[in-house]
């Protein structure tokens, strides 16, 4: 082996794990939100994605059959349209059932299960039992090869890129934002931020609903990688709380870290054994370094 | 306010509701039903474990575990491995490769029975492991995290990740445990075929018997010291911490007291189907059983057989006839217990009788074992519960 494929393998690697990190984080950002910041166990999260999924789906179709001149486009716009529409979905499900358990945390997570069974069947009923994929505009595809040895898929550069503006985006909302600051006091305490005069209530409903509106466009992204059936969303939600867990709940920093972290724990392994060891290697060392420090990587420093 | 106490546990847990469950069990299901349907209802019943080992844990403790299946898993794997080895003798696997390893083994090249598997032919050391194995599991996990104080949600996320590891461990190690099919073709136990109707019929009066003597267990412990502790615990943890008792001890051993009903409830799975598979060990599966539970009424231990037994009725029949439908009722019966129905139909039953009661005489009583969302929000309405605030403690 010249020295030229190793490097390339290398390249390979680490490639494959900063995909897999992308992928983590973006599934994890919405959680970091609705979980880390609000508490809440949306165990739902999942099939929100799943909803961001086929709104791209349908989209992208529709703009293929009956707007063929827009559908290199399409794929940009249905990307804000997932948003939208998980980001209405979440704003109900918070006024019908979340906001009625903000004090039951154990509760929330079995009616939020029972949320997710009741969607995954409305995806199965509407869309069908099969997995769907959508029309991919011409330049997702293909790959780009800066030398002989490495092979990078676009896909994965966009899910990437994505990845970087979402959570770009959510760091200068969180902290630069209006409702960052109602969300962060609301959360350091409730109590008192009533007091000041911030309708939390509101607040809470708005934050759901943009956790769940975040969870869409990670479903929208991960499009591009593989297709989407009715409970492809159920297969990211554990991922998704141990990356939040991990990280430290109230952390956004620890959550980014801890996909890192995640993401390469995984692919290095996968490297070295069969893909199935390789995760449940991962999700041992996750859980018991979860059992040692229970508080995660980045404990938030607040006092509660 | 004592007496108030034992009634309402006499009420809810008391003889005669016991003595009904035993006489519908015993008489009148074995009366009324065909020995395929009898099977299926002691299928059932094996789920009822479970769910009775769900009441004192999350309905009395108020810790929710979503990693019930990996101890029913563990228990059913650990009497499937006996039964498999009893099944591959080598005279009926001459046709393999190694005649008698198991024949999972065989297709996947696997020339000698592994290290593991190799206690698993003595007949007492399988049923010693059926308890101990998931037992010793609970314990360590126990310890690890309600030593640190670990709690609520968090636990329920890591159990749910252990019955992720689990399951996706039983798949990937094909050679060892027969992958995503598990562990088929059991026939006989210690020469005694399984498949007959007549086994059938023993099996089934054992599980139920079992399942009897698992509630009255269970009612001793919550009629006790213990049972009172674990709802001070559930309701106002620091308060019990602060009066000197080690909350983690009684934690631990109530989650070792499920997963050891959880691992009967399995292997007594086992026995009565004649197989065993990842399909019970899994995320969905684990909880499903705490939907058990919570429809009989997570304070009910009698209550949760009767949710066994409905929710898996449901299943079965919604799943044959509407499998459209049944996703939707699920998802019904998980938002309806906890929107509007906490204590599930033992709820409802007390509801009705005590509403009657309340007719005939004025005086009304209490009951101070109600779901926990009444007594723990009330004292908390000014808090807001976090993930972050079980951890908060210990910094």
């Amino acid at each position: 082996m010249s020295p030229s494929e190793i490097g390339g393998i290398i390249a390979m690697q680490g490639f494959a794990g900063l995909s897999l990190f992308s992928v983590l984080l973006l599934m994890a950002l919405g959680l970091a939100i609705i979980f880390g910041q609000m508490g809440v166990i949306n165990m739902a999260h999942g099939e929100f994605m799943t909803i961001g999924a086929y709104t791209i789906y349908v989209f992208t179709t529709t703009a293929a059959t009956y707007f063929p001149a827009f559908a290199p486009y399409s794929f940009l716009v249905a990307i804000l349209g997932a948003f939208c529409i998980a980001f209405a979905a979440g704003y109900l499900a918070e006024y019908l059932l979340i906001r009625h358990l903000y004090r039951r945390p154990l509760d929330t997570l079995l009616a939020t299960w029972g949320l997710s069974l009741g969607m995954q069947q409305i995806f199965r009923s509407t869309f069908g039992a099969k997995e769907v994929s959508p029309v991919i505009p011409e330049w997702l595809l293909g790959s780009v090869k800066p030398t002989e040895a490495i092979d990078i898929p676009i896909n994965g550069l966009f899910v990437m890129g994505l990845t970087v503006l979402v959570t770009a985006t959510v760091f200068l909302m969180l902290f630069k934002s209006r409702w960052g600051l109602r969300v962060r006091a609301t959360v350091a305490n409730r109590m008192m931020s009533n007091a000041a005069g911030i309708n939390t209530k509101k607040v809470d409903r708005l934050t759901f609903a943009i956790g769940c509106g975040i969870a869409g466009v990670a479903g929208a992204a991960f499009t591009t990688i593989g297709s989407t059936g009715p409970t492809s969303g159920s297969l990211y939600i554990v991922d998704a709380f141990l990356t939040v867990t991990f990280g430290g709940a109230a952390s956004l920093f620890g959550t980014i870290a801890s996909a890192f972290g995640i993401a390469q724990t995984q692919s290095i392994s996968e490297f070295f054994m069969t893909g199935s060891m390789a995760k449940v290697l991962t999700l041992l060392v996750v859980v018991t370094i979860l059992m040692m420090r229970p508080q995660g990587l980045f404990a938030s420093k607040v006092r509660r | 306010m004592q007496n108030n106490l034992l009634k309402s546990f006499a009420g809810r847990q008391g003889w005669t509701s016991i003595l009904v469950l035993a006489l519908v069990l015993m008489v009148v299901f074995p009366l009324g039903l065909d020995i395929f349907r009898l099977n299926l209802v002691g299928k059932y019943l094996a789920y009822a474990f479970v769910a009775v080992g769900l009441v004192v844990l999350w309905g009395y403790g108020g810790i929710l575990s979503l990693g019930q299946g990996v101890f029913f898993g563990l228990g059913g794997y650990c009497m499937a491995m006996f039964l498999k080895l009893e099944a591959s003798d080598p005279i009926s696997t001459k046709i393999q490769s190694t005649p008698g390893i198991p024949d999972f083994m065989d297709w996947n090249q696997l020339t000698a029975l592994p290290s593991l598997w190799q206690p698993f032919q003595s007949f007492s050391f399988s049923l010693l492991a059926v308890i101990a194995v998931p037992v010793l599991l609970a314990l360590i996990m126990g310890l690890a995290m309600f030593k640190r104080r670990v709690g609520g949600v968090y636990f329920a996320i890591i159990t749910q990740a252990v019955a992720l590891i689990l399951s996706v461990l039983i798949i990937g190690q094909q050679g060892y445990t027969g992958g995503v099919n598990g562990i088929t073709d059991l026939k006989t136990l210690l020469g005694w075929d399984i498949r007959t109707d007549t086994a059938k019929y023993i099996l089934y009066f054992l599980c139920a018997g079992l399942l009897i003597g698992a509630i009255i267990t269970s009612r001793y412990l919550l009629g006790g010291k213990f049972g009172m502790l674990l709802l001070a615990i559930r309701d106002k943890e620091d308060r019990v911490r602060f009066s000197g008792y080690d909350v983690a001890n009684f934690k631990i051993f109530a989650f070792c007291f499920a997963a050891g009903l959880a691992a009967i409830g399995g292997a007594l799975f086992t026995l009565q189907v004649g197989f065993m598979s990842p399909s019970f060990v899994g995320i969905v599966p684990s909880i499903e059983m705490v939907i058990f539970a919570a429809v009989g009424g997570r304070m009910s231990l009698v209550g949760a057989v009767y949710g066994a037994l409905l929710v898996n009725f449901g299943k079965t029949y919604f799943s044959e006839s509407f499998p459209d439908l049944w996703l939707f009722l699920m998802a019904a019966l998980f938002i309806g217990v906890v929107m509007a129905f906490p204590n599930g139909i033992a709820g409802l039953y007390e509801s009705i009788a005590k509403r009657r009661s309340a007719k005939s005489d004025d005086t009304k009583s209490e009951p101070l074992a109600s779901a926990p969302e009444k007594t723990a929000a009330a004292a908390d309405k000014a808090h807001w519960p976090h993930p972050g605030a079980a951890t908060a403690t210990q910094s």
